[in-house]
């Protein structure tokens, strides 16, 4: 811990008072999460889970750079374009899941591997 | 410590620890109501960045629709005979690797500094119709273009799923 010592001491003076880097640093995690997901996933649909967490990810910097930095409102009508089109996304690729299992029987992504009969 | 950072902290780490059991729970019904706990995080956080309506958009698109739409997935692609429907992974390791990369790469702004520019206040009537009337203003052919890609998605996903009719 010697060495450690400057670096935790300026980690818990920067931790209390929450800024703009606290909520980056949270979207940063969800975002890595996500792409963890979407990456080891086998079920289909929790790939897509691992999507909805990465846009959300998007969205909270969005919002955090138009609270905090100088995108004002603008930020926040990105943020609701990127809520309708995860809406839209997550229709369709239900619907695309939905055709794979009725052709597969399956909806692990590393069993389907064609797209025709 | 003010009541914001505390809010902040409680709100962070639900969300954290949700998206955690969304990503690693091996029952896929447990990682959708984890789910369900992260959006309610992030919903709060949206609060916490004075986006009162994105709030509410956010609970009620993501919980209230696509959250309903990916457990109807769920049920529908399993054969469903409990609340115990396992998955499994694939590649763990690199996939480990890579996000301790991506991860230690964002967290570098932990130390870096941004330039905050005072924050404007947010009128008491929230921020919903100055977001409409930049939605109707400076916006208005994404909005537009929104509403075309709401329709195609909504005609699309209904001729996608539909079985085929026998000919």
């Amino acid at each position: 811990m010697g060495s450690l010592g400057p670096i935790w001491k300026e980690f818990s003076a920067w931790l209390p008072h929450v800024q703009l880097s606290h909520f980056l640093v949270v979207s940063a995690i969800l975002f890595s999460l996500g792409l963890y997901a979407i990456m080891t996933r086998k079920n289909a649909i929790l790939v897509l889970m691992g999507i909805e967490l990465v846009l959300n990810a998007a969205n909270i910097n969005f919002l955090a750079f138009s609270r905090y930095g100088s995108l004002n409102l603008d930020g926040q009508v990105a943020a609701v374009f990127v809520i309708i089109l995860a809406a839209s996304e997550a229709a369709i690729a239900l619907a695309i899941v939905l055709n794979m299992y009725h052709r597969f029987q399956t909806i692990n992504v590393d069993e389907v591997n064609s797209l025709k009969e | 410590m003010q009541l914001f950072d505390i809010i902040f902290y409680v709100f962070a780490l639900l969300t954290v620890c949700s998206a955690v059991i969304v990503v690693f729970s091996k029952n896929v019904i447990h990682a959708a109501f984890a789910l369900l706990f992260t959006f309610f995080g992030v919903a709060a956080l949206y609060v916490l960045l004075q986006a009162d309506f994105l709030a509410v958009t956010q609970v009620l698109i993501y919980v209230g629709g696509i959250l309903v739409l990916l457990l109807f997935g769920l049920m529908l692609t399993n054969n469903v005979v409990s609340v115990d429907i396992k998955t499994g992974s694939l590649r763990m390791v690199p996939a480990l690797l890579l996000i301790a990369v991506v991860a230690g790469s964002l967290s570098g702004i932990f130390y870096s500094t941004w330039k905050e520019t005072p924050a404007t206040p947010v009128a008491s009537s929230g921020t919903t119709s100055a977001l409409g009337n930049l939605l109707m203003t400076t916006y208005a052919l994404p909005f537009e273009v929104a509403s075309i890609v709401l329709l195609i998605a909504l005609i699309g996903a209904a001729s996608v799923a539909r079985r085929k009719r026998k000919a």
